[in-house]
């Protein structure tokens, strides 16, 4: 088991390491270079100042050196002036040194924002609390509704409340956030008028009133999935021989379901929860952007339109990371949930 | 000057009776299926249940929408008539007399024509991205299955990669104004448009190489057909101007190919290692057979079930990628029709108009939701045999 994951995590910083070169190599193509210039200086700028910007901050350096120089293998160079020698920092809102020295991601230090004037971390960090929170909220509303709808749907296959709740439930996963995202803001807060159509107050404390539109309209799209699978897991388990056995020992049907198939039955779907992580990040960009809600999601948008080179790649690594480390949960977990998988 | 307004049993009227032509094709086709449906095969099957029935006629309404798109909409999706600024649905067009049956949007556009023309981007870019993403997977997930070892090792390695990243970030990586002017999105097509030429050349060496009268035709046909529609999609050079590509929309061809073929390498993979354990296939090894002959034609057609629910599933996964892309703005024009476009644009004027909102979001939902119940229907009809 040990060796498992050691080489899994192995595996992880491979793919962490490929993945943010990468991204790297995407955001320094000479048409995001100039589209970064020509937001960092003066409106109007000739040419020739935007590539010294360029040459200044240090993009012009090579493409290996200055990934070595974001990992923290190679030593990170200030602006030196070619006439007196004197070194000044790169960026002065992110108290770069003066100095060579090194100072990447392996340092702690993910580099600096262009777009908001700070360093990645002091923008990064606080942005995954509001969305770790958010997350939170929605794993609270989705699991519990979506095993209940999945274990209901599955008891009795074939049942008019299975035919009812798989409907349902193709019908969620037929609906992607953006869509939900307005039909409820349509019904819930420019009809009705329940609730807030915008989470930009949540920032500052939440409340049932800003809260409550994100976190549905995120959990709405995941629950069909989870469901179907655990009605899946449900079916199976319900046609198996010690279950059959259950009922004909004289157990009532609902402390057979209960005490018999639901533990068996909860193992697939636990799985499929950790992998339903990727497919949330893309829900948390969407519902973020669409209730401005200042989170992961919301500083990944903000960081790919303004082509904040750093800030991107930190959101990059975060996210990967969460993917891996989530799948990587889900097989370990799978193995000690289910005595019959056994790792080599 | 007061637009007119017609009652909102009118508007209902109205619109049903733009979609004539979608009717009465909905008719003969279903009609022609329910009476042919015991020699229709699988798909025949698909009319013995509820939920395979409203599959079908979804799926066939938007289609039929997207082909008589033009006889449909009474305006041009792109055409502004500044008097009809976010009226309410149902007013009268006073030049024309005609109907915004769903309203004005905030640049006076008629929202039901934009609803219908959207209709058109979706039903061309999703099922062909989902073809050639098919054809990627298939191509590259059966050597790595059948033969595993290395080949496995490496492809997974660069399948895992691709779907690790979050696909939002991956579109915004892939599809941005200023990648257009690298090298880089027509590598990619030209690199995945090479598959579906490879996957049939192979698929008829394997079968005729014995036969050259039948092998050189096909694979005569093969390329010429393949080499036009390559030059067109990839050089945008076809040389009788009918096969062509905007720019902008090839990117999101390529990065919603490239976004969705690993998925479908991975169901291959899974699929191939399992069935090259069937006996028929150690038939095929003890007659000689070569590797390819085995994988396409004894594995992939034993496959079929799978991945033909999986196709319908990744087409509407793939029209909810697109809405994404309309959503964020990027890749598609700003004036675009399409869904997800429309949507972005309503959805940030919620608090004053909501009825632009609601008619590119219910085509959406309703088109995934058709293509899911196919796919839910086709699993179940499948299961079965």
């Amino acid at each position: 088991m040990f060796s498992f994951i050691a080489r899994r995590i192995g595996t992880i910083l491979l793919t962490m390491l490929c993945l943010t070169l990468v991204v790297f190599f995407l955001v320094n193509l000479e048409p995001n270079l100039k589209k970064l210039a020509i937001s960092q200086t003066e409106m109007h700028t000739p040419a020739d100042q935007l590539e010294s910007w360029l040459a200044n901050h240090g993009y012009r350096q090579n493409f290996f050196a200055r990934y070595g120089q974001w990992l923290g293998v190679l030593p990170k160079h200030p602006i030196t002036d070619p006439a007196t020698g004197k070194t000044t920092q790169r960026f002065s809102f992110c108290n770069d040194p003066t100095e060579p020295t090194f100072s990447g991601v392996l340092q702690g230090d993910f580099g600096c924002s262009t777009k908001f004037k700070t360093t990645v971390g002091a923008k990064l960090f606080p942005a995954l609390g509001a969305t770790g929170l958010l997350m939170f909220w929605v794993l609270a509303v989705m699991v519990p509704i979506s095993l209940l709808i999945g274990i209901l749907a599955g008891m009795r296959e074939g049942s008019r409340t299975d035919r009812t709740l798989s409907v349902a439930s193709i019908a969620s996963t037929a609906t992607p956030e953006y869509v939900s995202g307005v039909i409820f803001t349509v019904i819930f807060a420019s009809w009705l008028g329940w609730l807030n159509g915008s989470a930009a107050s949540a920032s500052q404390g939440i409340t049932f009133y800003n809260f409550t539109l994100p976190v549905i309209t995120l959990a709405i799209y995941g629950i069909g999935y989870i469901a179907r699978m655990t009605r899946a897991s449900m079916v199976e388990v319900m046609t198996q021989q010690y279950i059959r056995t259950a009922r004909l020992k004289g157990l009532s049907f609902g402390s057979v379901v209960v005490k018999h198939a639901l533990r068996n039955a909860l193992i697939a779907p636990f799985t499929v929860i950790m992998l339903q992580f990727p497919w949330l990040l893309t829900g948390v960009v969407i519902v973020e952007v669409m209730f401005r809600y200042q989170g992961f999601g919301y500083t990944l948008v903000e960081a790919a339109g303004n082509n904040d080179i750093d800030l991107l790649l930190g959101c990059s690594l975060v996210s990967v990371f969460i993917v891996l480390i989530t799948q990587l949960i889900s097989d370990v977990g799978y193995a000690f949930l289910n005595p019959r998988i056994r790792v080599q | 000057m007061q637009i007119e307004y017609i009652n909102a049993f009118d508007v209902v009227i109205g619109v049903l009776w733009r979609f004539w032509p979608v009717w009465a094709a909905l008719i003969l086709v279903m009609g022609a299926s329910f009476t042919y449906k015991k020699r229709l095969g699988l798909y025949g099957q698909l009319f013995d249940s509820g939920v395979g029935i409203a599959g079908v006629f979804i799926c066939l309404f938007w289609l039929f929408t997207a082909i008589f798109a033009s006889t449909i909409s009474p305006f041009d999706p792109l055409a502004q008539v500044s008097v009809m600024k976010d009226t309410l649905p149902g007013a009268i067009e006073p030049a024309s007399k005609l109907v915004y049956y769903f309203g004005g949007d905030k640049l006076a556009r008629d929202v039901f024509s934009r609803m219908v023309y959207g209709s058109q981007i979706v039903l061309i870019i999703a099922p062909a991205a989902t073809g050639f993403a098919l054809m990627v997977g298939i191509t590259l997930g059966l050597p790595a299955g059948y033969y595993g070892g290395k080949i496995d090792t490496l492809l997974s390695f660069l399948a895992n990669l691709v779907l690790a990243f979050p696909v939002i970030l991956l579109f915004y990586l892939l599809v941005t104004p200023g990648i257009m002017d690298t090298p880089i999105p027509y590598a990619m097509a030209g690199l995945f448009f090479l598959f579906p030429i490879i996957f049939f050349c192979v698929l008829f060496w394997t079968r005729y190489k014995n036969r050259p009268d039948r092998l050189y035709i096909l694979l005569g046909i093969t390329l010429v057909v393949g080499g036009w529609i390559y030059t067109g999609l990839v050089f945008d050079k076809d040389p009788f101007k009918i096969v062509h590509i905007d720019p902008n929309q090839l990117n999101i061809f390529v990065a919603v190919v490239f976004a969705s073929s690993p998925g479908v390498f991975r169901i291959v993979r899974g699929l191939t290692m399992d069935i090259k354990t069937r006996d028929y296939v150690a038939a095929a090894q003890t007659r000689g057979e070569s590797p390819w002959y085995i994988m396409l034609w004894e594995i992939l057609p034993n496959a079929r079930g799978p991945l033909i629910v999986d196709a319908c599933l990744r087409i509407g996964y793939t029209t909810i990628l697109l809405g994404t892309l309309g959503y964020f703005g990027l890749g598609l024009a700003p004036e675009s029709p399409d869904w997800g476009t429309a949507i972005k644009d309503a959805s940030r004027l919620l608090r004053s108009f909501i009825h632009p909102a609601l008619p590119p979001t219910i085509a959406l939902m309703s088109f995934v939701l058709g293509l899911n119940l196919l796919a839910d229907s086709l699993r179940e009809q499948s299961m079965k045999d």
